[in-house]
């Protein structure tokens, strides 16, 4: 028995810990691989605009009027938009904006979501009746009204000094709120139901026949062997928010022009698609790297999780 | 012998349906000791695993169970959760039916042995981690160290269901549940198992209830036997006088099923009929369709549980001739 058994043990996984494991089996996976370098590229694309606005004095927010619609050339690499902006510079800034929108953002009504469906489903009867009823109603209610009102919301009655309220970093922390409000009922859904699955598995059973009490057995036994569906929709969900947020910037409570986010200049672009269809472009171009980027990192996340995939 | 570990009175499992309870356990009484072994056999659906699971205080829900189970001097039905869960895993742990499905497939066994201690006796991951490579050494595991760290489908079958055994044994409990626990191993390892579980019963000295539906595993291992039957207990005696001298008709059809390696037969024998729905059996002897003996008598009242030798009992109006 145990002579052909042994060689089903790579003797290589000795003394590893199980983050450990998971890195290599994620290394290995070369899409996801692939994936991560290119987010950090676009991240350091993204930063790169700090040195350049200070150093090089380039303003993102610089009209010119005279040079509308330049194309390409030495002094503006990727040309000039509408206002005579130079578009490099506003590509590195938004993207900035976008990136840290559609990752805090799906962070935040992700784990909200998570924390909802695992109760829902793991205890079931009247917890899970009253979590889920509340998150059909966050369902029910209309999206476009429910903004416009999040939207307006005024933080100095909230308690907030009025330097803040008018400040950036409100403008950026509520775009994050608002569409962590309405972006966390699909994966307490889809949590839910992973949950409801799992718990009856006799694993689940065999924990609790240990001692193990719920808030020991939810995060130890249940979300690890539900993390394939919670990443797939944690991935997708970056993609659709960093849409969102030129959604909200159209209705004028995102990211409010003149700061640029990659979602509002190409809400902008639209209307000029056809004079400057390269405005469109680059900002489109970036969102769909992104959000590949995103899924394909899922991918090898999902990978680095199983600890079946191992070859 | 001395005085039970386990004492179960009146225990039933009731589940509710449309005008009242259905009792998947209907009242039963036995009592285990330190050290002994206690094998429950039954068809299935006569209520084993319910029991198991009430003793565990994991009846699923909407499930109850009522009447008594003294444990160690404490009345364990009606306790608070966390009392539930001191218990479990420390003084009463157990081991399932399938070893494929009864491990966290994400986790590494030797995790998984580990939480047991660190969930009762507060060690750290560290110390809890080296005792379960200790303990994988102990139900033979060869090379433990590097199975620790094995994930569940990087094992065989066997391997798991000692890995299994080494998680319920972790604490050193005083009952040790058995659901099944061989039934889903072939039957050279079934007999590994077995051995290795009377090994550790010497080792700790724990009782153990050894549900199966296989009596000719049970006779192995077990001192005493009941036979349920429709969520009773239709017959319970020492194995030895089980097998010598069988009063009930149902235990005695559960015996002559077993195969005979010595004689072919055309058709292995086969007790006719199923368990019945459990509320059909309300009124008469829950076996009285399926008996060959039963008369009216049977059908009228149900046959109380009585001593017929020293030890033997039989729920039987024909058992006493």
């Amino acid at each position: 028995m145990s002579a052909t058994t042994a060689t089903a043990v790579p003797r290589t996984e000795a003394a590893i810990g199980p983050w450990r494991l998971r890195w290599r089996r994620f290394r290995r996976h070369r899409a996801g691989m692939a994936s991560l370098v290119v987010l950090l590229l676009l991240a350091l694309f993204c930063l790169a605009a700090i040195p350049m606005q200070h150093v090089l004095g380039m303003d993102p927010d610089a009209t010119d009027l005279l040079a509308r619609f330049d194309p390409p050339s030495a002094e503006h690499w990727l040309g000039t938009d509408e206002a005579g902006r130079d578009e490099l510079i506003r590509l590195m800034v938004g993207g900035q904006m976008s990136l840290l929108v559609g990752l805090l953002a799906t962070a935040v009504g992700g784990i909200f979501g998570l924390v909802v469906g695992v109760f829902a489903g793991y205890f079931g009867g009247r917890v899970d009746a009253l979590l889920m009823r509340f998150t059909d109603g966050m369902i029910a209610l209309p999206l476009l009204p429910l903004l416009i009102v999040l939207g307006a919301v005024d933080l100095t009655k909230l308690g907030f000094s009025s330097e803040f309220a008018r400040s950036g970093a409100a403008g950026f922390w509520r775009i994050v709120i608002i569409i962590a409000i309405v972006d966390w009922t699909a994966i307490a859904r889809l949590v839910r139901a992973a949950t409801l699955s799992i718990k009856e598995r006799d694993f689940v059973r065999a924990a609790r026949a240990s001692g193990a009490g719920p808030l020991y057995v939810m995060p130890t036994h249940i979300l690890p062997n539900v993390a394939t569906p919670i990443i797939v929709a944690f991935t997708l969900t970056v993609g659709r928010v960093i849409l969102f947020e030129s959604v909200l910037s159209f209705l004028g409570f995102g990211i409010v022009p003149p700061t640029p986010s990659w979602g509002n200049m190409l809400n902008n672009a639209q209307e000029l698609v056809t004079t400057a269809p390269a405005l469109a472009v680059y900002p489109g171009l970036l969102i769909f790297v992104t959000v590949i980027a995103v899924n394909f990192l899922g991918d090898g996340l999902q990978h680095a999780f199983d600890p079946r995939s191992e070859r | 012998m001395s005085a039970p570990l386990l004492e179960v009175r009146g225990l039933r499992v009731g589940f509710p349906r449309a005008g009242g309870l259905r009792h998947v356990v209907a009242g039963i009484d036995y009592a285990l000791s330190p050290g002994r072994t206690l094998g429950v056999v039954g068809e299935s659906g006569c209520g084993k695993s319910m029991t198991a699971l009430a003793l565990m205080g994991l009846v699923p829900p909407p499930g109850r169970a009522e009447g008594s189970i003294r444990f160690d001097g404490r009345e364990l039905i009606g306790q608070s959760a966390a009392e539930w869960r001191a218990l479990r895993g420390n003084r009463i742990a157990m081991v399932f039916q399938e070893p494929m499905t009864a491990l966290n497939p994400v986790m590494p066994v030797g995790a998984q042995i580990a939480e047991v201690q660190v969930l009762h006796k507060h060690l750290g991951w560290k110390e809890a981690g080296e005792n379960a490579v200790a303990m994988l050494e102990a139900v033979g595991i060869n090379s433990p160290r590097e199975r620790a760290r094995a994930y569940p489908h990087q094992l065989s079958g066997g391997m798991r269901q000692r890995a299994m055994i080494a998680m319920a044994l972790a604490c050193e409990p005083a009952l040790l549940v058995a659901d099944e626990p061989t039934t889903a191993l072939d039957v050279t390892i079934q007999a590994q198992i077995l051995d290795l579980m009377l090994e550790l019963q010497d080792r700790i000295g724990m009782a153990i209830q050894f549900i199966s539906h296989n009596l000719a595993v049970v006779s192995e291992i077990a001192h005493e036997i009941i036979v349920m039957y429709a969520g009773r207990i239709v017959e319970r005696a020492p194995a030895d006088a089980l097998f010598a001298n069988p009063r009930h008709p149902y235990t005695q059809g559960l015996i002559a099923t077993l195969p005979d390696p010595e004689q072919r037969v055309a058709r292995l024998p086969v007790i006719p009929g199923g368990v019945p729905d459990l509320d059909a059996g309300a009124r008469g002897c829950r076996f009285a369709d399926r008996c060959a003996l039963a008369d009216a008598g049977c059908r009228a009242a149900e046959p109380p549980a009585e001593e017929i030798a020293p030890g033997h009992f039989a729920a039987c109006f024909k058992a006493a001739a």
